[in-house]
């Protein structure tokens, strides 16, 4: 049993796998927030972020 | 330690995104309000042009949706969606930077930076310069398609070169890095716009160094509200 738990954190201890969850979680969001303001559809979404757009090099039209 | 992850993005994104509304304000909006005047002027014309036409469409499609006034309600909207396009892309490079195992410092996570903006921003723009409103171009959903596909190949192959110690790994990278543009941007029908080109080159270049100082404020914003964190063990111990 003692060995097994060893074996286990060897390959990938809990803080790692910590870290790894919570990066592909704020990498998920981040992505999210980058769409919302860059790239999303609703005419309110585009009017809003227009010259934000034009000037962080989004395709906008 | 998530919530460390979202306090450090949030708080960095927003400090990089309010500083680069502000450079905006003075660099890009004041070229896309010149744009605009000739862009109105050209579809009260009533040419047969294709650009003109074009851009009535794209206009008509989003003319009936609430707009910000211009003035002070339009700085705040564009500052606002600048803001969070930082937010977003300080979470992404928090990201990155953890899963590959990278130490998060200021001068690091600049560097990182500079590397997104050459993938997000010089990669792009190869393809898909920064363009004016008035501009021709292609099919957008095709734009954007090219757009993220350049800026992850871009990102992935400098990856490869820079940090994968593996034989071929460069060999890879290179190829990721010149794919995209092999595969090409749609291109517009024709090139025509009503935007004067000394305007367009001007806005390109504003554009470009707007971009790349918003990757570079990024990641060292990132840097240095992570250390500044660190250095807080009540914060890390709630995270």
């Amino acid at each position: 049993m003692t060995t097994k738990t060893f074996s286990a954190d060897a390959i990938l201890s809990p803080s790692r796998l910590e870290i790894l969850r919570a990066a592909l979680v704020v990498f998920t969001l981040g992505a999210g927030l980058v769409y919302l303001a860059g790239f999303s559809y609703p005419s309110v979404a585009h009017n809003a972020a227009h010259d934000s757009r034009h000037s962080l090099g989004f395709p906008c039209h | 330690m998530i919530q460390r992850l979202l306090a450090v993005g949030l708080l960095a994104g927003l400090l990089a995104g309010l500083a680069v509304a502000a450079l905006q304000h003075v660099a890009t909006t004041p070229l896309i309000l010149a744009a605009e005047v000739y862009e109105t002027a050209a579809e009260q014309a009533h040419g047969g042009a294709q650009a003109q036409e074009h851009a009535a469409q794209e206009h008509a499609s989003h003319e009936n949706a609430w707009e910000p006034a211009p003035g002070l309600e339009r700085t705040a909207a564009t500052s606002v969606a600048t803001s969070v396009t930082a937010i977003g892309y300080a979470f992404v490079l928090l990201a990155l930077m953890l899963l590959s195992g990278e130490t998060i410092e200021p001068k690091r996570a600049a560097l990182w930076g500079a590397c997104a903006f050459a993938s997000t921003g010089l990669a792009t723009s190869l393809g898909l310069a920064p363009e004016l409103p008035g501009a021709a171009a292609g099919d957008l959903a095709a734009r954007q398609l090219w757009w993220i596909g350049t800026a992850a190949a871009t990102g992935a192959g400098l990856f490869a070169l820079l940090r994968v110690e593996r034989p071929l790994a460069g060999a890879f990278g290179v190829a990721l890095l010149i794919a995209p543009h092999l595969i090409g941007a749609p291109e517009p029908a024709a090139p025509a716009s009503t935007v004067p080109a000394e305007l367009a080159a001007r806005f390109t270049a504003a554009a470009l160094a707007v971009h790349a100082l918003t990757w570079i404020l990024v990641g060292a914003a990132v840097g240095f509200v992570w250390r500044y964190f660190a250095t807080k063990p009540s914060l890390e111990t709630t995270a």
